[in-house]
């Protein structure tokens, strides 16, 4: 069954084109990976899935409602949840708040069992759930964005490179709740990443975006093998 | 640098001689000309005489005053580097510690205050003005504080609400009980109404266009000639009463007055302890709403809104509502203060709406530290009551307080308590150990 699927999406930063016909599909259950060079437009579709910018043409369908022109928060309050590039946690406020933050669309009562589920996953957070989001390590950040984007008990979860400037020990960790939560808790994922190697290696299938366009597509294991994604994204790398 | 020579790793001292020298060298230079030679009228004409113990006192006077600068600052540099990981922070947290002594004492000496024995009528005068502008700091608290919208305009809403009792009592012989609730309720449909435009604005264009809207409120008063009578203002606006009894010396026939009922003498202090004791009310009942808010989802999505907007919107909070909230409830608490005013004057113009009334109340928020709630209790003890301190300074007053200002600013740049406290915790032990991590943290290069 198709979670979300995006069809033809054009998006525009004032006459830049940012994305040129986009195509792609998420079945739930699955983890699927969109990898691309710098400026591809990864992060672009993330936040046009969201709606924030909305698309300009084509069409984003969330379980079969078409989501396309809605504001953010009504998105959002479908079951869409988005740990954003650059993680955006809220560095004054606790992590405890941090995650009251995030169960914002969630109904009140499941906030005990769901506190307890991200500090099952995360258990670092448990110990830190005191203290500013701000104070945090990177990788500490980083998992309490994921954190916060469960609390609102997403069928859909949006991780915008959550590899993003951690030491290979904590992008390790990360990946691997990432698969955590994709079995336990049957969580869909759509990953954007720039670490080709990890993201390929975890997900079911992946997506190669390229300047705009998706110019290739299949499983995860079979991409990770094919030579020109080696030679693009991969050499020297890892 | 002065610096530079005091943390110079070689040999701090030699250093500070050289840079002592070159000083010197300069005063020489300067001080050849200037006070070593002079001319001298003399009957055969102009003389150069040559003063050179001068130059001596002057090249001394600077080589010694350069070197002891020079001692004072690193002795400070080194001073603040060892107090620098306990800085703003420190001092909040400590203020947090002993949050409930202190507020409880503060609250006591409140109450306590009109029948303390150095309490006259000047001092109670200061007292009201001082707690009005600490309800006025916390309801722009809300709004600055809280969801960090940058409002210049907040005397606006305290216009409206001054204006709504005078018109509302004057044109429909309404109480001041009466018109406290819809003046509130008038200033936050101001606030709805400023609300909208602005809720694509950030920072500064935000802050531009709400200094707008605070002018345009002040002209509209001012040529508004049939409703508000202009820039004369309005006059005769009735008096709080204690629950129906006037304060007065003598009541007309069938009423009673408040020391009548109450069979004791009659004092003009009465009616100013009463006005007193109603803004300490009012002003309390803003801060217990802002501090319950803050544990609700609202609250806490203002300042989710303060910290990025664009994770809110990620999370699912709609923006709009969260904003025009808080610019409603924060312009509601200006209305309530703004009625308090008129009914405390018994006269209002537009004169008393200018922006630097709005700087203040801004001021008052920032050097509090935004967001924190005895912070600006303390800062509108000294920015209100500081210039009645000073007042003997006479015409040096305004001086001093400014240059107050800037040394605050200076000591503190994010205001004088910017310790945010978490609005949750679970058990009070947890927190201590939270406390002693943060700092670990925080020690760690």
């Amino acid at each position: 069954m198709t979670v979300l699927a995006v069809r033809g999406v054009h998006t525009f930063y004032g006459n830049i084109e940012a994305l040129k016909g986009v195509d792609l599909e998420v079945a739930a259950g699955e983890i699927v990976t969109l990898i691309g060079a710098n400026g591809a437009g990864k992060s672009t579709l993330l936040m046009t899935i969201c709606g924030q910018p909305a698309a300009t043409r084509g069409q984003i369908v969330f379980d079969g409602d078409d989501i396309t022109r809605q504001p953010t928060h009504e998105i959002v309050a479908r079951g869409i949840a988005q740990s954003p590039e650059g993680r955006r946690i809220f560095p004054r406020m606790s992590v405890l708040e941090n995650l009251m933050m995030g169960a914002t669309t969630a109904p009140s009562q499941h906030f005990a069992d769901d506190l307890d589920r991200v500090f099952t996953l995360f258990p670092i957070l448990k110990e830190r759930r005191q203290q500013r989001g701000g104070t945090l390590s990177g990788g500490e950040q980083q998992m309490l964005a994921i954190g916060r984007a469960l609390m609102s008990r997403p069928r859909l979860l949006l991780l915008d490179e959550p590899s993003l400037g951690l030491a290979p020990m904590v992008v390790k960790q990360i990946f691997q709740t990432i698969r955590e939560i994709n079995r336990m808790e049957g969580v869909t994922i759509f990953l954007v990443e720039q670490n080709a190697y990890h993201a390929l290696r975890l997900a079911h299938r992946g997506y190669v975006l390229v300047n705009g366009r998706v110019t290739m597509t299949g499983g995860g294991r079979d991409l990770l093998a094919n030579a020109e994604i080696r030679a693009a994204y991969l050499e020297g790398g890892h | 640098m002065p610096g530079s020579a005091a943390t110079g790793s070689a040999s701090p001292i030699v250093a500070t001689l050289k840079e002592s020298a070159v000083a010197a060298l300069v005063a020489a230079v300067l001080a050849v000309p200037l006070l070593g030679l002079q001319t001298v009228q003399e009957p055969g004409g102009l003389t150069l005489h040559t003063r050179w113990t001068w130059v001596g006192i002057a090249v001394g006077a600077v080589f010694l005053g350069r070197l002891l600068l020079n001692v004072a600052i690193a002795a400070i540099s080194q001073r603040r580097a060892a107090r620098q990981q306990r800085s703003a922070t420190s001092l909040g947290q400590a203020v947090n510690r002993y949050a409930v002594s202190l507020t409880a004492a503060a609250l006591l000496f409140a109450v306590a205050l009109p029948f303390l024995p150095f309490t006259d009528r000047y001092v109670l005068d200061v007292s009201i003005l001082v707690l009005t502008y600490i309800m006025l700091g916390w309801g722009l608290n809300i709004v600055v504080g809280l969801a960090g919208l940058l409002d210049l305009g907040y005397v606006a809403f305290y216009a409206v609400g001054a204006y709504s009792y005078a018109l509302f009592a004057q044109n429909f012989d309404l109480g001041f009980w009466a018109c406290l609730p819809l003046a509130g309720m008038l200033a936050a449909m101001f606030g709805l109404l400023l609300g909208f435009p602005v809720l694509r604005l950030r920072g500064d264009y935000l802050a531009i266009v709400t200094l707008g809207f605070g002018e345009m409120i002040r002209i509209i008063l001012i040529n508004w000639q049939s409703l508000t009578n202009g820039s004369n203002g309005i006059t005769g606006i009735p008096r709080p009463t204690f629950f129906g009894l006037p304060f007065a010396a003598s009541a007309p026939a069938d009423t009673t007055t408040f020391h009548q009922f109450f069979d004791i003498s009659f004092s003009p202090l009465q009616r100013i302890i009463f006005l007193y004791y109603v803004i300490l009310v009012l002003a309390l009942i803003t801060n217990a709403f802002t501090l319950r808010i803050r544990r609700l989802p609202v609250g806490r999505a203002w300042e989710a809104l303060r910290e990025d907007e664009t994770a809110c919107r990620s999370l699912g909070i709609n923006p709009t509502n969260t904003k025009l909230t808080a610019f409603s409830i924060g312009a509601m608490f200006a209305g309530f203060a703004g009625s308090f005013f008129a009914t405390r004057q018994g006269f209002i113009s537009p004169e008393s709406f200018v922006f630097l009334e709005s700087a203040i109340i801004l001021a008052i928020v920032v050097l509090g530290g935004l967001g924190s709630q005895i912070g600006v209790v303390i800062a509108a003890i000294v920015l209100i009551g500081g210039p009645e301190i000073v007042r003997q300074l006479e015409e040096f007053r305004m001086l001093a307080f400014g240059g107050l200002m800037v040394l605050i600013m200076i000591w503190r740049p994010r205001g004088l308590l910017s310790y945010r406290e978490p609005t949750i915790r679970l058990r009070p032990r947890d927190r201590r150990a939270a406390v002693a991590s943060d700092a670990a943290t925080k020690a760690l290069p």
